[in-house]
């Protein structure tokens, strides 16, 4: 769930309000956007890949919520690193230029049946 | 809602739904002549099962011996309730589509022959470029706009009103022709993406008599973090699994085996088969969500084991919803029609799942084809929307000022504990993979009494009131599911609906199963079309010996 808005880092452009599919966020008073519904967040990590400022984080759980330090975020380089993966913002390689998922039939442990081009219609599975 | 929208719009093509369906609809509509507005719950680009991560493709190259081979295996697996025709029309305008968006900026990676690999989609990337698409042919978009009801008069649907849930307006849109694009429902259940999926467009469709098919064809959980949400698992194929004490499992991701085993107790993961620091560089660039909550959570997924669960996914990996009945993907209602997961994608997946690469090739072929189909018709109707007697068709979770179903006032209760009572009845592996007659029933008699109390939701502002619609939405689709679930007496090929007391593929059940209204449901059956394409006969699936589902 979303756990952070950062004072320090956000710019008040509100693209995070804009963009949540689940519309967790109010605009700030302030500028800075709130955590309004939290409990809405479906932990989807889409506003970190949109916000221009690194300045949000969602946390790996789903279900509950967990205390965070901003400062320890920042330092262990968290802060930002879903959008650097993805590739968005300057400078950057996006994840589709450099996609792998073409060729990792090519290292599959063995047994794993998988016929050539249609690679997700094993009976039952995907 | 209140009788006079604060924001009135008129257009040619309404289309509501802003995932991959929705966007192709759009941009198909608006490419063949008509004015367009596009609403959606969230936002064009984030919205949706597909934006946040990435997701396969149907893709084949033109060759046909290879299409050729897919079709008849899909036929199979699909327990022969696909359409060959289907399946070859998705193959090819899916190639078509997939040359558009390499143009439009998407950067498909090259194999070492130089052949473009077209076969996967990055969800960020993907939408972003979508929406880009979308705006450019001159679409009008609604973010974070959920419709709530439709318009309706002699003639069919008209349009669709809803609110605008960041400024707590109302909104109306005239449009002769709407698309249906408003994904699955997959029951809040935390799935990646998924909690925007709440089946509204099925309610939506079904207040104004269209028809449901394939709803039986909802048996589908996905592996996730036990504690996390993504639902993205095709990695685990490199993982082995283990119980609690540290003992190997026999298993994989797919069939019966993580079902039967998280109902004795938890089941952990470690992705050791991916043994080299080589291999595991190419995984973290094929499906970068996947790391991420285990990242996170300060787990190296390589050699620490990590907690699944199982999350429902409903009809967004089952195969159920609108029924199509042209080649438009139009429905049975006048100027309706339906694009992905809201509508069944049996006709393309059978009794199978389409999670995982048909479903994505369906969004994007079935948008296309009802965004031109919608267009055509919008564009030869004979009255402008603007001056139609269309009266709104919402009937339930609208509040009590629309609760018009005829039975005596509801008494009042909170969308949450009805949205409880739901998922009690559809999230469990005991009732909704382990089905069993006797489980579907009385689950189905709990949802119908939640069904008797929607009305009695009392809405407080906006929020509450987009809420207690997907309630109601959710409630009607469960009870479709199930209803369809317990008329199907048998388990056919795919693995999506299975019960217990019939085990076996029933060659005559070979049929789809259809159910329409609300307050009675009507279920019927309908022959699979036969097309001109290559089909293997029923006797040869029979004697294959391969159709009993897993």
């Amino acid at each position: 769930m979303i756990e952070l808005v950062s004072e320090e880092r956000c710019i008040s452009c509100n693209i995070c309000v804009k963009v949540c599919p689940t519309n967790v966020f109010d605009k700030g008073d302030d500028g800075v956007p709130v955590i309004a519904r939290q409990s809405d967040c479906q932990t989807c990590f889409i506003c970190e890949v949109y916000c221009p400022a690194d300045a949000l984080y969602v946390s790996p759980y789903a279900e509950q919520t967990v205390e965070v330090d901003e400062r320890e975020l920042a330092d262990k380089g968290v802060l930002g690193s879903w959008r650097a993966i993805i590739g968005w913002g300057p400078g950057r390689t996006k994840i589709a230029a450099i996609d792998t998922t073409p060729f990792i039939d090519r290292i599959l442990p063995p047994r794993t049946i998988r016929p050539q081009g249609v690679s997700e219609v094993v009976r039952g599975g995907s | 809602m209140s009788d006079s929208a604060e924001r009135r719009l008129t257009a040619d093509v309404l289309v509501i739904g802003g995932g991959p369906a929705g966007a192709w609809a759009a941009w198909s509509a608006a490419t063949n002549g008509a004015k367009v507005v596009l609403a959606d719950k969230g936002y064009l680009g984030s919205s949706g099962a597909t934006a946040p991560g990435g997701t396969n493709l149907l893709y084949l190259p033109p060759d046909k011996e290879m299409r050729i081979r897919a079709v008849e295996q899909r036929m199979k697996q699909g327990g022969y309730l696909a359409e060959p025709a289907w399946i070859h029309r998705v193959l090819d305008q899916v190639y078509t589509n997939m040359e558009l968006i390499e143009q439009w900026g998407y950067p498909f990676v090259r194999d070492e022959n130089g052949t473009p690999m077209r076969d996967h989609l990055h969800g960020p990337e993907y939408m972003s470029i979508m929406r880009k698409v979308v705006k450019r042919a001159g679409v009008k978009v609604l973010d974070q706009s959920p419709a709530l009801e439709l318009l309706v008069d002699e003639f069919g649907v008209g349009g669709a009103r809803g609110v605008s849930r960041q400024d707590d307006q109302t909104w109306e849109v005239r449009a002769n022709a709407v698309v249906i694009a408003t994904g699955g429902c997959a029951f809040l259940s935390n799935g990646l993406g998924c909690n925007v999926l709440t089946g509204d467009g099925y309610l939506m469709a079904g207040e104004l008599g269209a028809e449901l098919s394939g709803m039986e064809f909802t048996r589908r959980y996905a592996p996730a973090p036990a504690f996390g949400s993504n639902t993205r698992s095709r990695l685990l194929g490199w993982a082995t699994y283990y119980d609690e004490h540290g003992n190997e499992l026999q298993g994989a991701r797919q069939g019966d085996f993580l079902a039967e085993r998280l109902l004795k107790g938890p089941v952990y993961a470690i992705m050791n088969k991916a043994d080299t620091p080589e291999k595991q560089a190419l995984l973290r660039k094929s499906h970068a969500i996947f790391f991420l909550p285990y990242d996170r959570a300060g787990i190296d997924v390589f050699t620490q084991p990590f907690p699944l669960t199982l999350r429902y996914e409903g009809t967004v990996r089952g195969t159920g919803g609108i029924r199509i009945a042209g080649d438009d993907c139009s429905t049975t209602v006048g100027g309706l029609f339906a694009a992905g997961d809201a509508a069944t994608r049996e006709r393309i997946t059978g009794s199978a799942s389409g999670g995982g690469a048909f479903n994505a090739s369906w969004a994007i072929c079935s948008g296309t084809w009802a965004g031109k189909g919608a267009a055509a018709y919008a564009l030869s109707h004979q009255h402008s929307a603007a001056t139609r007697d269309l009266r709104p068709a919402g009937r339930y979770g609208l509040g009590s000022a629309s609760a018009s179903n005829g039975t005596a006032s509801s008494p009042a209760v909170t969308s949450q504990e009805l949205i409880k009572e739901i998922q009690n009845q559809v999230l469990p592996l005991s009732i909704n993979y382990f089905r069993t007659e006797a489980g579907l029933k009385q689950a189905l008699h709990r949802l119908d009494e939640v069904w008797k109390r929607v009305n009695g939701q009392v809405p407080g502002n906006v929020l509450e009131q987009v809420r207690a619609r997907e309630t109601a939405a959710m409630a009607a689709t469960a009870r479709w599911m199930y209803t369809a679930a317990l008329s199907r007496k048998e388990s056919r090929s795919g693995g999506l609906h299975v019960l217990a007391e019939y085990p076996d593929q029933d060659e005559a059940q070979q049929y789809r199963l259809l159910v329409s209204g609300l307050e009675e449901i009507s279920v019927r059956t309908e022959q699979v079309p036969v097309s001109g394409s290559p089909v293997v006969p029923a006797a040869a699936a029979a004697a294959s010996g391969e159709v009993q589902a897993g």
